[in-house]
């Protein structure tokens, strides 16, 4: 059953890959650099420095779904639940201070300073 | 009789006219059994149930269908059938259609009418769409918050997990507080008040976003009435305070137990041993006799 959810999981990201920038991936696709993952109901890291047109890659780690939303309520970005293992990214196009936070559990924050 | 006895004492607060019972074992060692459920002459009476979280499949509660149906099967089995049914949010875990389908076919069942609100769980992703399309009441605000009278009480539905923000809880926003104060407008103060809403109406735990920021400006507006009963969910126990003629008091989910406040790592699902679930997840019952008392149950699974 597991196997057959991922497999639809990862068609419906790489259709959605081709249509807008902010994703959700398969598992194991993040990379490093631009990653941030999620684990025991924290952003680590929680404050991310990362180039223009950097995309981003959010990993949730934790037995707990969580979401990834821009603090201006969603408007920049915002991820459909996240499942343990799903991923999300979003490209930042301009440079500035993006804080988020998981739209479930608001008291989990982070921030994306883009250069 | 002796303990019942003592617990009235204890809890049918003066000038509140509220009588709060527990059953089942919370707390531990107070069981009222049917006496203190049994509907009072000219009253009427109905449930809450809370936190379905259908979709829910980690170890805390591997089945949490069969649970909801344990819950439904306990209401099927009151003395008294209730006039209705509150379901106060997180109706599903994780706003998906499947899920969705699952909560609607099983809470079908139960053949109660049954009036929903929304939980933050149920709005993930798509601002609330999925669930206002099955579960939104009809002539519902844009909103999606709403009121209506039944058995002489006035039921008001309010939404406060749609304006979510970093490090705080549920907000309501000035438009639904407005709405609010237009809805109790034409409403005497003898006229019982049930609030539902999803996220506490109260600071029970503001760390974890157990608080609604704006919640005194609605509850300003509650003041003036003699009896209101405010319900919530979302924490998954039950804690309860009062102010002034207003009670307020978090149901038991039907799924998972959740930490007490501060007293673990993290607010995420409480494992208990499979023995032990039972006697965590509840329904609570509500009885109301206009003029005397609101009368509050809450009953484990066990």
């Amino acid at each position: 059953m597991i196997a057959i959810r991922m497999r639809r999981a990862s068609l419906a990201a790489a259709v959605m890959l081709a249509l807008a920038a902010p994703v959700v991936s398969p598992p194991g696709r993040a990379a490093d650099a631009n990653a941030v993952t999620i684990d025991d109901f924290k952003f680590a890291p929680a404050t991310l420095t990362v180039p223009a047109r950097a995309t981003v890659t959010w990993t949730n780690r934790d037995g707990e779904p969580h979401t990834v939303m821009s603090a201006d309520g969603g408007l920049t970005f915002k991820s459909p639940a996240l499942d343990t293992d799903d991923s999300f990214s979003f490209t930042f196009a301009k440079p500035g201070t993006y804080t988020y936070f998981c739209s479930v559990h608001p008291h989990m924050t982070g921030t994306i300073v883009v250069k | 009789m002796e303990t019942r006895r003592d617990l009235l004492k204890c809890l049918a607060w003066a000038g509140t006219g509220v009588l709060w019972t527990v059953s089942g074992g919370v707390p531990k060692g107070v069981n009222l059994g049917g006496a203190a459920l049994a509907a009072p002459a000219g009253g009427f009476s109905f449930v809450q149930i809370s936190d379905t979280h259908m979709g829910f499949k980690a170890e805390a509660n591997p089945d949490p269908n069969a649970t909801l149906q344990a819950a439904l099967d306990k209401i099927a089995a009151l003395p008294q059938k209730p006039a209705l049914m509150l379901h106060t949010g997180d109706v599903t875990h994780l706003s998906k259609a499947a899920e969705f389908d699952t909560a609607d076919q099983i809470i079908k069942g139960a053949k109660l009418d049954t009036h929903f609100i929304p939980g933050e769980h149920d709005v993930i992703g798509d601002d609330g769409k999925g669930y206002f399309e099955r579960f939104g009441a009809k002539g519902a605000a844009p909103g999606g918050w709403y009121s209506f009278d039944q058995g002489g009480v006035h039921f008001v539905g309010l939404v406060n997990v749609m304006g979510f923000k970093p490090a705080t809880g549920g907000s309501l926003g000035n438009e639904q507080i407005a709405w609010l104060e237009q809805d109790l407008k034409g409403k005497t103060a003898s006229t019982p008040i049930v609030v539902m809403g999803h996220v506490p109406l109260w600071p029970v735990y503001a760390q974890w976003g157990w608080a609604t920021e704006d919640a005194d400006q609605a509850m300003s507006h509650l003041k003036r009435f003699g009896s209101v009963t405010v319900l919530n969910g979302h924490i998954h126990q039950v804690v309860q305070k009062v102010e002034g003629t207003a009670t307020f008091q978090t149901a038991m989910s039907t799924a998972f137990p959740q930490p007490k406040g501060g007293e673990a790592p993290n607010p995420g699902p409480m494992k208990v041993s499979a023995d032990k679930l039972k006697t965590v997840l509840g329904i609570r019952k509500v009885e109301v006799t206009p003029g005397t008392a609101v009368a509050i149950a809450d009953e484990t699974l066990a």
